[in-house]
């Protein structure tokens, strides 16, 4: 047990875990921003594997993170634009849309990627993180939370961003009006049809980051399938978090913790199989479910199309 | 109104339906098409291939239909949920630990029972493994009403680790260097037809599909069900026992899934692998949307996919497209599927 809490395994497990939450925590916001709308967005995993591939393309031979970021980001509203017009425009079934989306980004990656780089995985060097002055030179904590790309602060930033947006202007009550009584909002003159295509872009682009995040410093390469259920996860704390960004950053720093804690116990030598730690978030999403499931809250118009005249 | 302005109108609505069905197929594979164009595939050598050793050659078509055994339990299990209006996404952990189950107890049990009896007890165990991975979801969609997409799918992922350990640990067989289980004898399987490759699971398969098709549609207790799907507040108000019968489709359609992978372990491998994860579920929903739940319907989409994916996974060792472009397919297919019933709705809106 002692060997547990030496300062690597600590300092190893908590480095994890933002790098591990911020695709979460990103994903999530993404999600809620959409949900609030009252667009499912079960295709999150979608965006975040092509932003996750377009990402790693850009980073790749651009040989720019910041490319990498924005390509991720654009690779994200791509698939969302087929989500806007299938399930806003059109009014289609958000799940059956969403599981398609998903379905089809997962085959679509693995496809080029296999085109495009056979069976070798290229890996990108390491990020030049932005140190912070000051807190960035506090023992372990400063290593851990301010030698970052500055991408891990913007993504933070936007919490904050969020949770002004929502409370403080139009732009969020409109968005809250068209997943709760979306009628109400057409009769006040805004168009429910733009204010839920603004936020599901906007949830493209922030799974799309989330992905070549995960794709570019979370792990370096891209692999196929390689998500594997983050845009899930994304999606029960958007579920659990009721609208609060805030709740959506502590929910992502529980799972961040979760998912690193798979490498940091193999760092430190414990031979616990991988398969058990794999197991860690799923279940702790489940628990969290049981526990706080019956607080879950999701908008009364959540993946019901909006028809002008229709009841 | 005369019999023959009827019969006008049932044969345009018979087509109407043919076309319903045809179009999302159609526009899926010219799609499809056009991305292998862009990789520098020939579609067409493609799409031949895939028929040719899916569906025209004796030896690919015998394995099209032993395909087929999983894949009929797993979209059975889909209609119960899907008709009783639950998103039951986790079929594939259902599936895997069933599989893994069977798998571990399969061949010791037949040392000390007979063969038949090992098989049913095979089949039971499976219903119930597969049932009781679905409780939890079950529990937090009834009880406190949380989104049983999420809980399902979660619950998939923790299956599939789940089914790893399992494997690795308890169930693996010492005598083979990769983890898997003890494997059961060939002559110790589902029996097969006549000198053919093909298990009776297929012929089960088929039962268990129409079973669920009847069940949902000609009996009060599947109208309970539907109701309940289709407007679960009514449902309350028509007397009936909403949060029983959704533990009740949730068991039903989890077993169903549960006994898919009794059948491709019991009727093809005998073992289960560490990391074997054919992810069948996912893959099958589209088709049961695509048959609009219907029970024949899906058998004839089953088999069309089955012919996909073995003509596919002989492409890909031949053609060099890999598999995912099956996966590819089948997001496109669900896509035009949306697209053709938005179609069909709007103009049949205008017509009347």
């Amino acid at each position: 047990m002692s060997e547990l809490l030496t300062e690597t395994f600590v300092t190893a497990l908590l480095f994890g875990s933002v790098t591990a939450g911020v695709p979460l925590l990103l994903a999530g916001i993404g999600e809620q921003i959409s949900e609030k709308s009252g667009v499912l967005n079960i295709g999150l995993e979608g965006m975040m594997l092509v932003g996750a591939y377009t990402g790693f393309c850009a980073a790749y031979y651009f040989d720019s993170f910041w490319l990498g970021f924005l390509f991720g980001g654009l690779g994200g509203v791509s698939v969302a634009m087929l989500m806007v017009l299938f399930c806003v425009i059109l009014g289609l079934n958000q799940i059956v849309i969403g599981i398609a989306l998903t379905l089809g980004a997962d085959g679509l990656t693995a496809l080029l990627h296999h085109f495009q780089f056979s069976r070798t995985y290229p890996r990108l060097s390491a990020v030049e993180p932005l140190v912070i002055p000051v807190v960035g030179d506090i023992p372990y904590l400063g290593e851990v939370f301010f030698h970052r790309h500055p991408v891990v602060y913007l993504a933070v930033g936007l919490v904050f961003f969020l949770v002004w947006l929502f409370k403080r202007t139009y732009v969020g009550l409109n968005l809250q009006a068209a997943g709760d009584v979306p009628a109400a909002l057409d009769v006040t003159g805004v168009s429910v049809r733009s204010t839920r295509t603004w936020a599901v872009l906007a949830t493209g682009f922030l799974a799309g980051v989330g992905g070549a995040f995960l794709a570019n410093i979370g792990a370096g390469i891209f692999v196929p399938h390689m998500i594997h259920g983050a845009g899930f996860i994304g999606i029960v704390l958007a579920m659990l978090a009721r609208g609060h960004p805030t709740w959506v950053l502590y929910g992502a720093a529980l799972f961040g913790v979760s998912l690193s804690l798979t490498t940091a116990l193999q760092v430190a030598g414990f031979n616990i199989p991988t398969d058990v730690v794999q197991m860690l978030p799923f279940t702790m999403v489940i628990v969290m479910l049981i526990l706080l499931g019956r607080n879950s809250y999701l908008p009364a118009a959540l993946a019901l199309p909006y028809i002008r005249g229709e009841r | 109104m005369t019999s023959r302005y009827i019969n006008i109108g049932r044969v345009s609505e018979l087509a109407r339906s043919a076309i319903r069905i045809i179009a999302p197929i159609l526009l899926a594979l010219v799609v499809g098409g056009l991305i292998l164009v862009i990789l520098g595939k020939d579609p067409i050598a493609y799409y031949w291939y895939v028929v040719k050793r899916g569906l025209l050659s004796w030896t690919g078509f015998q394995a099209t239909l032993v395909r087929t055994a999983p894949l009929l339990f797993v979209a059975a299990g889909l209609i119960v949920a899907f008709r009783a209006g639950i998103w039951n996404l986790g079929v594939d952990g259902q599936f895997l630990l069933a599989a893994v189950l069977v798998a571990a107890v399969g061949s010791p049990l037949n040392t000390i029972i007979p063969n038949w009896a090992m098989i049913c007890i095979c089949f039971i165990l499976a219903a119930t493994i597969g049932a009781i991975w679905s409780l939890i979801p079950a529990y937090l969609k009834a009880n406190h009403g949380v989104n049983e997409i999420i809980t399902t799918l979660m619950m998939t992922f923790i299956g599939i680790s789940l089914a790893n350990v399992l494997i690795k640990i308890p169930f693996n067989d010492p005598a083979t260097t990769v983890p898997q289980t003890v494997t059961l004898a060939v002559e110790d399987r589902l029996p097969r037809l006549f000198d053919t490759i093909i298990h009776h699971g297929v012929i089960l398969g088929l039962l268990s599909v129409l079973f669920v098709h009847f069940l949902m549609t000609r009996t009060s207790f599947g109208l309970n069900l539907q109701v309940v799907g289709a407007n679960p507040k009514a449902a309350v108000h028509a007397g009936l026992n909403v949060r029983f019968l959704t533990y009740v489709a949730f068991g039903l359609s989890a077993a169903l899934a549960g006994m898919g992978g009794a059948v491709e372990i019991l009727g093809v491998w005998g073992t289960v692998r560490a990391d074997w994860d054919p992810a069948y579920g996912l893959l099958v929903v589209p088709l049961v949307f695509l048959a609009r739940f219907h029970g024949i319907g899906t058998i004839a989409f089953v088999l069309f996919f089955a012919v996909l994916m073995i003509g596919g996974e002989s492409a890909s060792r031949r053609l060099g497209v890999p598999t995912f472009f099956v996966l590819v397919l089948v997001g496109l297919l669900l896509m035009f599927l949306a697209i053709v019933e938005y179609l069909d709705h709007r103009w049949r809106q205008r017509t009347t």
